[in-house]
């Protein structure tokens, strides 16, 4: 075999190592799904078929406000991360090299660095503060540090389609008599829009999952559908948390394709 | 500068950087570009003519000198404020338009009527014979069709001016042949001013009314592809516009001396001294050595052509003349290498070079 046609598949093992890592990744959660249809009570002793969790979960009054909560949230954060990111993308893409340039790139990505746990103590901290100050209790806190920590999130696919873009299109614009801004909403915004959408998904699915912070800076009685399932393992754990996790996970697959079809494409 | 003149530059010096390593792309570039004629800047690839586009398309700014368009200053406009057009090298069409929506584009944003729009965007598809294609996406065409809606769209709004930025160099040799027609057509038909920008001077002298030669950010002749052919005026022009013979030479009453010892007889020379003497290979013929003015000189090497062969001459000091002699129909010109020769040029073809 000639050195330039490497390919991993030749190596030995390489069939059951992947095998392996595949049954590893999608086991546990085929395990769970699994789970969320049985009849009996617990998540670890089949008793056959039902949708019985579902209905449970469905008519679950805390479910129900929790999963209202969390897509509130969601939907808010990834619309205010996904403005921000597009005006940072803009701002960092469409304009001379300037110095400290690096920094904010830095900057803008930090909650991919940090590690949330710090984010998460520092936020609690400073919005007890703002708490003691105003007296405000509501969900503005929660949704302040979602947009946070889901702008690089959306900011990331967004920038890539602008580094992407051909810049004499804009040329072109201009040369044809738009006007700087008749340029961004006629063929910059157009030809950005599924990086956007793209990056609306992204922060929308981060958002929607995340525990830990929401867990340090929500307030009592404003629980998250993941900060609830979380707070249900310390008690009897039923297949009712199951069916969550499966209604969750099909709804990020969901998501998730339809963000990768919306890269691909256009490419 | 007359009323007849649609674009002026003067003065115009563009340098990229700052301080010492500061370049001068347009080091005071003055031109006028005459309306409704077919302006050609030719140069090598850095020598300033995209600048020198960009400048009037107002892409970028000069760093000093002034643009003038119809006689008003235009040097500070934004581009969507002149009326100038230009077709991109990489024809920029908008991805996400269809070939009509691309051609509307410059009609719309100028705020004409829908039904104006509509109406000159059907005329224009149809002057560039794309009426099958209005509704595609633009990926969906070939480069030469691709071309064609780059240039529909340019002429659209009627600009004074249509400013071309190599815009054939993406196409195969046959394509270009056929654009090259089509655009000639196409400025007959419009009347617009067209400045085409080109490295390539066969595109030059076929196409232009006028040509303006540049090379280091200098203009180095403006003239009919004619004058710029047969009167270069600097051993730049002359080199870079086909083939030519360079002579060291000394201007003599009544003519230039060769460094071979042979007279050329020219009139109107100014001064004395050396010099150079350029001449086509074209220019040289084969001559008996009896004839009055001929060259005593030894071939060579001979390269066959087809039509042409040209035949390497040496001379008595040892410098080279190419002549470029007519094959015959068996393609045997009768010459073989070390063979002695006379040539002769043909009258009033010889140039000097001002240096």
């Amino acid at each position: 075999m000639a050195d330039r046609n490497f390919s991993a598949s030749h190596l030995p093992g390489f069939t059951q190592i992947a095998l392996l890592v595949f049954a590893l990744l999608y086991l546990p959660i085929a395990v769970l799904v699994v789970y969320s249809f049985n009849a009996g009570t617990t998540s670890g002793l089949w008793e056959g078929f039902s949708f019985r969790w579902y209905g449970t979960a469905w008519q679950n009054d805390a479910v129900q406000s929790a999963t209202l909560r969390s897509l509130g949230i969601a939907v808010s954060a990834s619309i205010i991360a996904t403005f921000c990111a597009t005006l940072a993308a803009l701002g960092t893409t469409r304009r001379k090299s300037f110095r400290g340039q690096t920094f904010i790139y830095v900057m803008i990505n930090q909650p991919l660095m940090v590690p949330e746990i710090v984010t998460a103590v520092a936020l609690l901290i400073f919005f007890a503060s703002i708490k003691v100050a105003t007296g405000y209790q509501g969900l503005g806190y929660l949704i302040a540090a979602h947009s946070a920590f889901c702008i690089p999130f959306a900011y990331l696919p967004i920038r890539a389609r602008l580094e992407g873009m051909d810049l004499s299109l804009e040329t072109a614009a201009a040369d044809l008599y738009a006007t700087p801004w008749m340029t961004f909403r006629r063929v910059t915004l157009p030809l950005l829009a599924p990086g956007i959408i793209a990056g609306a998904m992204l922060a929308f699915v981060i958002s929607l999952d995340d525990v830990v912070i929401t867990e340090f800076v929500k307030s009592g009685g404003q629980d998250t559908l993941p900060t609830y399932m979380m707070g249900q393992l310390r008690r009897v754990m039923t297949p009712e948390v199951n069916a969550i996790s499966s209604v969750l996970l099909a709804l990020t697959v969901l998501l998730l394709t339809a963000f990768f079809l919306l890269t691909r494409k256009n490419d | 500068m007359s009323t007849d003149t649609a674009i002026e530059a003067r003065h115009v010096v563009k340098a990229f950087g700052q301080g010492d390593g500061a370049v001068r792309a347009l080091d005071d570039v003055s031109v006028e570009i005459r309306k409704g004629e077919f302006f050609t800047l030719l140069g090598p690839s850095g020598c300033g003519k995209t600048t020198l586009l960009r400048l009037i398309a107002g892409f970028e700014m000069p760093t000093d000198g002034t643009i003038l368009l119809d006689g008003a200053d235009i040097t500070y406009l934004p581009p969507n404020q002149r009326p100038v057009n230009t077709v991109f090298q990489s024809y920029a069409l908008f991805p996400h338009l269809t070939v009509a929506q691309n051609i509307a584009f410059g009609l719309q944003m100028l705020g004409k009527p829908a039904a104006e729009v509509k109406a000159r965007t059907e005329k224009m598809i149809a002057l560039v014979q794309l009426d099958a294609m209005a509704g595609r996406k633009t990926s969906q065409l070939s480069g030469g069709q691709q071309q064609r809606v780059a240039l529909a769209r340019a002429l659209a709004p009627q600009p004074k001016v249509l400013l071309l930025d190599e815009p054939l160099s993406a196409l195969d040799y046959k394509l270009r042949k056929e654009m090259q027609i089509e655009l000639k057509r196409l400025q007959l038909e419009t009347g617009i001013t067209f400045v085409f920008v080109t490295h390539d001077q066969e595109e030059a002298l076929t196409m232009s009314d006028r040509v303006g030669v540049m090379s280091s950010g200098k203009l180095q002749q403006v003239g009919s592809p004619r004058e710029i052919y047969t009167a270069p005026r600097n051993r730049f022009v002359a080199s870079f516009i086909g083939e030519t013979n360079f002579l060291p030479a000394t201007v003599v009453p009544g003519g230039v001396r060769l460094g071979c010892g042979a007279m050329v007889e020219m009139s109107g020379l100014a001064g004395s001294g050396p010099t150079t003497l350029t001449i086509r290979p074209e220019q040289v013929r084969l001559a008996d050595a009896a004839e009055p003015g001929a060259i005593a000189a030894q071939v060579s090497n001979l390269v066959y052509f087809g039509t042409d062969t040209h035949c390497y001459l040496s001379l008595a000091d040892g410098a080279e003349v190419i002549a470029r002699l007519q094959s015959p129909s068996n393609g045997e010109v009768g010459l073989q290498k070390g063979q002695s020769v006379a040539l002769r040029f043909v009258p009033g073809a010889a140039q000097v070079l001002a240096d």
